[in-house]
């Protein structure tokens, strides 16, 4: 072995460097691309990818901001009711009429979002912190909250986009597209980048896992770890705002049924990703892989003839513990 | 004088009115519906208020007390609440009929007259009720078969199923046993959950899976707003029509409105619940006799007769 290793250094050295944990989704995502293949020859046209990928983009954006509240330590429930209470308040605003033109009523809309998306996170940061409750019974309670007022503001029914200016304009930001790149994996991938960004290059970024791994030390080095957590969630509350931008263009509409279970398909997607649910690690591109595998493993399902209709849930659960066992043996080596 | 001679004969009137009034029989009928959680419910929420205001308008002395809970075990608490209050009649939608039943029965051996609407529990029967009202599950089914074989008789068709619970399939044995022997091929069947954003993730699968496609069976109104847009954002003109169901606002006003894609819809109308309430207020106020089961039918709505199931104030 150690001749081998005195022959060959360099070689021996770059497979060291790279972190098999890390690259352990891509490789789970790249044996679901062949099994998929193999299913329905559709399934690898450039199209079909293209809606896939699309269509991971809610669950993929959210995914980005629970893995910050996750490496902190942190743990958010709330996000799927957040997404309809979001949307649902950014659709009444956009049929208000408060502005002229249907661009700037737009603009003005994004603003609004963002805005709500920030407070509903910072609310359930405050909760967890100032009130020192279990993040998991904190987000519990606000889930139900936010769902509850969804279902009030609609009155069970549906909250659709009343303007057809403002929904012809607003209508690309889901099904357009630049350069033959659908406008929502452009948007996953600059909020994947910034997340990155922030979570590995800024003194933040840092201090999330350091609260995220042992959250007294953090306190004894100096940092301050309420703000630290509290901030993880209003990032969570900006990245469902973003999603709720990409998601009201689809429908037009939100309903009490909006983004539901969504906290859980957020969380899977996290975990796949290789960040540990007890936190301290956070890895932004694992997740947004995870959240590909899981959009992936349903459509290899639909497409592929030979799975009954009743057994899809099954199945999926299945898929998603083998891409967590592949990923599990790769990074024991 | 002559002025206030009539005036004198209206006050006359007034007052013998108010008489009457006072003299009509008092009934209390508790009405206990599962609360505004999706669409459908939330159209029962909206018409049981709505025809208790109408009731209450047309007896006075009728007074309707309309309740509605998330789960059947808090519904089974608020039936216990109304019969508390002293009720006459109980109508009752049940969140899931069988772990109520006994809730039910215990207001039915008071002496109340019991409504049940659309959920039956497994021993349907007159120990349990007086009268039973519900939408036909099998027919729902049946009558978009029906539809698709007279309309295009060689199509080729996708279905987008509910949840895997018992009303579903029997929508889906409708249907099936009326397109049996024909020439229409159902390409496949899967679950949507009853969801806009789940039917839409299944239409777009199904567009990428098959290259040609004339007709969707997607069993719901909600489901329908998912498919519609998965075609529109694939560009698909294979499609002929999608046949939906239940006979929500925006799809009935698509119907009105003469569009292509829409051209029918399934009636499974949640305004059942005011046919309930109806009915038991005309066993106490019209001395008709009304126990037994009322099934409605899953009327074809068409251009025709669609503003006769327009709500245009209803949330669904």
């Amino acid at each position: 072995m150690t001749d081998l290793a005195a022959n060959k250094p360099s070689a021996r050295i770059s497979w060291r460097n790279i972190d098999l944990a890390a690259v352990a989704p891509f490789v789970a995502l790249a044996l679901l691309l062949v099994l998929g293949a193999f299913a329905n020859p559709n399934f690898i046209s450039i199209d079909n990818l293209l809606n896939v990928l699309t269509r991971s983009a809610f669950i993929a954006i959210i995914a980005v901001g629970a893995t910050f509240v996750i490496s902190s330590g942190g743990l958010d429930l709330s996000v799927g009711s957040m997404v309809a209470f979001v949307a649902s308040l950014t659709i009444m605003f956009l049929n208000s009429g408060a502005f002229a033109g249907p661009g700037a009523m737009l603009a003005a809309a994004v603003v609004v979002a963002i805005l709500i998306g920030a407070a509903c996170g910072l609310a359930n940061g405050l909760i967890t912190t100032l009130g020192r409750i279990e993040p998991f019974i904190a987000t519990l309670g606000t889930m139900g909250i936010y769902r509850g007022l969804t279902t009030w503001l609609s009155q069970g029914g549906a909250i659709t986009l009343r303007s057809p200016d403002i929904q012809s304009l607003y209508r690309p930001a889901y099904f357009g597209s630049v350069l033959g790149v659908p406008v929502p994996i452009i948007v996953i991938v600059a909020t994947a980048a910034l997340g990155a960004f922030v979570l590995y290059r800024t003194r933040y970024g840092r201090h999330v896992l350091a609260v995220g791994s042992n959250e007294d030390v953090a306190r004894y080095s100096g940092i301050p770890v309420s703000r630290v957590r509290t901030l993880a969630y209003v990032i969570q509350g900006l990245c469902v705002a973003v999603t709720c931008l990409l998601y009201i263009p689809r429908l037009g509409s939100t309903s009490a049924t909006t983004g539901l279970m969504w906290e859980l398909q957020a969380i899977t997607a996290v975990v796949i990703g290789g960040t540990a649910l007890r936190g301290g690690v956070g890895r932004i591109w694992g997740t947004v892989c995870g959240a590909f595998i899981l959009e992936i493993v349903g459509n290899i399902m639909l497409l592929s003839n030979f799975v009954s209709e009743y057994l899809i849930g099954a199945i999926q659960g299945a898929i998603i513990i083998v891409a967590m066992l592949v990923q599990r043996s790769l990074a024991r080596r | 004088m002559r002025k206030r001679l009539l005036g004198l004969a209206a006050v006359a009137m007034a007052a013998l009115m108010s008489v009457s009034h006072a003299e009509d029989k008092k009934v209390t009928i508790g009405v206990s519906i599962p609360a505004a959680d999706h669409g459908w419910t939330a159209g029962i929420v909206f018409h049981a208020e709505r025809v208790a205001k109408l009731l209450m308008a047309e007896h006075p002395g009728l007074n309707v007390i309309v309740k509605t809970s998330p789960d059947a075990a808090t519904q089974a608490n608020a039936v216990q609440d109304l019969a508390v209050q002293g009720i006459d009649a109980l109508v009752i939608l049940p969140s899931d009929p069988d772990p109520l039943v006994n809730a039910i029965k215990e207001v039915k051996d008071k002496g109340a007259f019991v409504t049940l609407v659309d959920r039956a529990p497994s021993s349907n029967d007159n120990s349990v009720r007086d009268l039973y009202v519900a939408g036909n599950n099998p027919a729902l089914g049946a009558v978009a078969g029906q539809y698709i074989k007279e309309k295009s008789p060689d199509a080729q068709v996708v279905v987008i199923r509910g949840l895997p619970i018992p009303i579903d399939q029997q929508r889906q044995d409708g249907f099936d046993q009326a397109i049996a022997g024909s020439n229409v091929k159902v390409l496949e069947k899967q679950f949507g959950n009853w969801n806009r954003d789940d039917a839409f993730k299944v239409m777009q699968d199904y567009l990428t899976k098959y290259p040609k496609i004339d007709v969707v069976w997607c069993q719901d109104d909600d489901m329908a707003v998912g498919v519609l847009q998965a075609i529109e954002q694939a560009k698909r003109t294979d499609i002929q029509y999608v046949v939906a169901g239940a006979g929500s606002k925006d799809m009935i006003k698509k119907v009105m409105d003469g569009d292509k894609l829409i051209p029918v819809d399934v009636l499974y109308p949640p305004a059942m619940i005011g046919t309930a309430l109806q009915l038991t207020a005309a066993n106490f106020y019209d001395q008709v006799p009304v126990r037994g089961s009322f099934i409605l039918d899953a009327t074809l709505v068409t251009k025709d007769n669609a503003k006769d199931f327009y709500f245009p104030e209803s949330p669904f």
